[in-house]
């Protein structure tokens, strides 16, 4: 039984994700492996040859695996599959985006998001928003997983001594072109392995609070931001903010909802953080039922007091 | 150019759904069920692009119960042209799903199939890529802006830290993210034309597809509850907690 890990990577470096999922893929059995699938991305499997616990990396380098489009990066791990019993993606909109495409090629069921590895073939995973927990048990031959990072601590980064091996790149598949992208430049922390999040709701009323207010704060702090699915909505804060059912999944050490009435889709992306606090002007605020600490105020007062107090 | 948008009826996301006591699953009688929040952005998309002249023909598709036909209705309601149920009492996991519509796809022929992201009852996120996969045909997940032209699909999609913009190959499968468009609220007169639209039922069967889950469902239970914390009284108490009791700054 040998386990593959699909690394997420920007070809010059992991990012963390990778390393919550080497620790799911660990917790599988047997020997794991990553694959690094990219362009010029030497630097990215040497990276993951260092991983405590990673057996073997797997360095596939081509064009046609420069942007990571999925109908290419699938057909790698597809390439490869056979050796392994397990195929695991870190839940991430790259992982997302690619792992069905290879469990839909390889004929078996794809498990999403699990949060905790039960035996080998049975995990748990959140259904409806994470109001229930469901624990599945596969049939087929091999299981692709994605992993939630939040279920799973990171492996350390360093201490491994894997060995990398080139494997052939596939060549393109001609069915879909990199157009480019558009990637703010953010020096915070990502979001999903942040230590501390700083979020924000509707009641901010416009872009300009929003960062009026939540930025000074966020900068005190040292901490990722975040927001609600009402404030994306509204435009106050961009789309890959969005913490909740449908976004961001997050557990940091500590999250502070500005502002954030705590509808269940949002609590389902950050109810796992380990204290939360709560700054709302309404008492009844469902936020305030998952809150360690909640604080009724008037969020244009208390945030910038608190900014202050640190 | 014809267009399939599947569409899923699930509880409605308004609905805060109970675990069942003997952990077989979530209690889902008598409870409100409604379109995917996510599929109804697929089928005012299309809709979009059938006004804007680039699409003729909208079909919706449910795979499910026979009340899977409210759905398909609804789809009709906001502008789908006609409607195929796949209908069966089924467990219907995502790779079955998508096997169905691939054989729905081969029938009909279409040059774009626009779904949901992911459906909020089962969280999957799996459908469109599988779809995709089985038909050996390009991907977008997550768009946020979709144009046809010249035999092409230019799609703008979510990513970590902004977007990203590809250009597909049709025949193509395309996923909706909420930022795609705002649903329109169907309107009675139109809810009543969708009552004589076509709609077609067909089964698992008759299209050759084996649906028999690859998971089985061990137990479901209620999550992990947090409790409510405490109440302070104002910031310097706040920052006097954070940093004495819970101890994270």
């Amino acid at each position: 039984m040998t386990v593959l890990v699909i690394a997420e990577h920007d070809h010059a470096s992991l990012k963390p994700a990778t390393l919550n999922t080497i620790t799911a893929a660990l917790k599988c059995g047997g020997d794991v492996h990553v694959l690094v699938a990219g362009h010029n991305a030497a630097a990215a499997a040497q990276a993951a040859a260092q991983v405590a616990g990673v057996a073997q990396v797997l360095h596939a380098d081509g064009p046609a695996l420069a942007h990571g489009l999925a109908e290419n990066i699938a057909a790698q791990v597809v390439a490869l599959a056979p050796a392994y019993s397990h195929i695991l993606f870190a839940s991430t909109p790259e992982g997302k985006n690619t792992a069905p495409r290879v469990a839909a090629l390889l004929d078996v069921a794809q498990i999403s998001d699990i949060t905790q590895v039960v035996s080998a073939n049975t995990f748990e995973r959140p259904i409806y928003a994470g109001n229930a927990m469901a624990i599945v048990q596969s049939r087929d031959a091999q299981c692709v997983i994605t992993v939630r990072t939040t279920g799973f601590d990171p492996a350390p980064a360093t201490g491994g001594t894997a060995v990398v091996s080139a494997v052939n790149a596939v060549a393109d598949s001609g069915l879909s072109t990199f157009m480019g992208s558009e990637i703010a430049k953010n020096d915070r922390p990502e979001l999903t392995s942040a230590k501390i999040i700083v979020s924000g709701g509707r009641a901010l009323g416009s872009a300009d609070k929003f960062t009026e207010i939540m930025t000074p704060l966020a900068d005190k702090l040292g901490a990722a931001m975040g927001a609600s699915r009402a404030a994306v909505d509204a435009g106050y804060a961009p789309n890959d903010w969005q913490v909740g059912q449908t976004g961001k999944i997050v557990a940091p050490q500590l999250y502070v909802a500005c502002g954030i009435s705590g509808a269940i889709q949002h609590l389902a992306g950050m109810k796992d953080s380990k204290v939360i606090v709560a700054i709302n002007k309404d008492a009844e605020a469902p936020i305030f039922s998952v809150a360690d600490f909640g604080l009724e105020a008037d969020l244009f007062e208390a945030v910038p007091a608190l900014t202050q107090a640190l | 150019m014809k267009v399939i948008v599947p569409v899923k009826r699930v509880v409605d996301y308004n609905v805060k759904v109970r675990v069942k006591s003997d952990q077989s699953g979530v209690d889902i009688a008598n409870v409100k069920m409604s379109m995917n929040p996510f599929d109804e952005i697929a089928v005012e998309e299309a809709v979009r692009l059938k006004e804007k002249g680039v699409v003729t023909e909208i079909i919706a598709v449910s795979c499910g119960v026979s009340q899977c036909q409210e759905t398909l209705r609804t789809a009709m309601a906001i502008g789908a042209d006609r409607a195929i149920l796949v209908e069966t009492d089924a467990e219907l996991q995502p790779l079955a799903v998508a096997k169905l519509l691939k054989a729905i796809l081969d029938k009909e022929q279409a040059q774009l199939v626009i779904l949901g992201k992911q459906a909020i009852d089962d969280d999957a996120n799996q459908t469109g890529q599988m779809l995709a996969a089985l038909a050996q045909r390009p991907q977008a997940t997550f768009a946020s802006k979709v144009e046809l032209a010249d035999g092409h699909a230019i799609v703008t999609r979510e990513v970590d830290g902004g977007s990203q913009t590809v250009r597909l190959q049709l025949p193509a499968i395309v996923t909706t993210d909420l930022r795609l468009n705002e649903p329109r609220y169907v309107t009675l007169p139109n809810i009543m034309k969708a009552k004589k639209k076509p709609l077609d039922t067909v089964t698992p069967e008759s299209l050759g597809v084996d649906v028999t889950p690859r998971l089985i469902t061990v137990k479901v239970t209620e999550p992990a509850q947090r409790g409510a914390g405490i109440k302070v009284a104002d910031v310097a108490s706040l920052v006097d907690k954070l940093k004495n009791v819970a101890k994270v700054i």
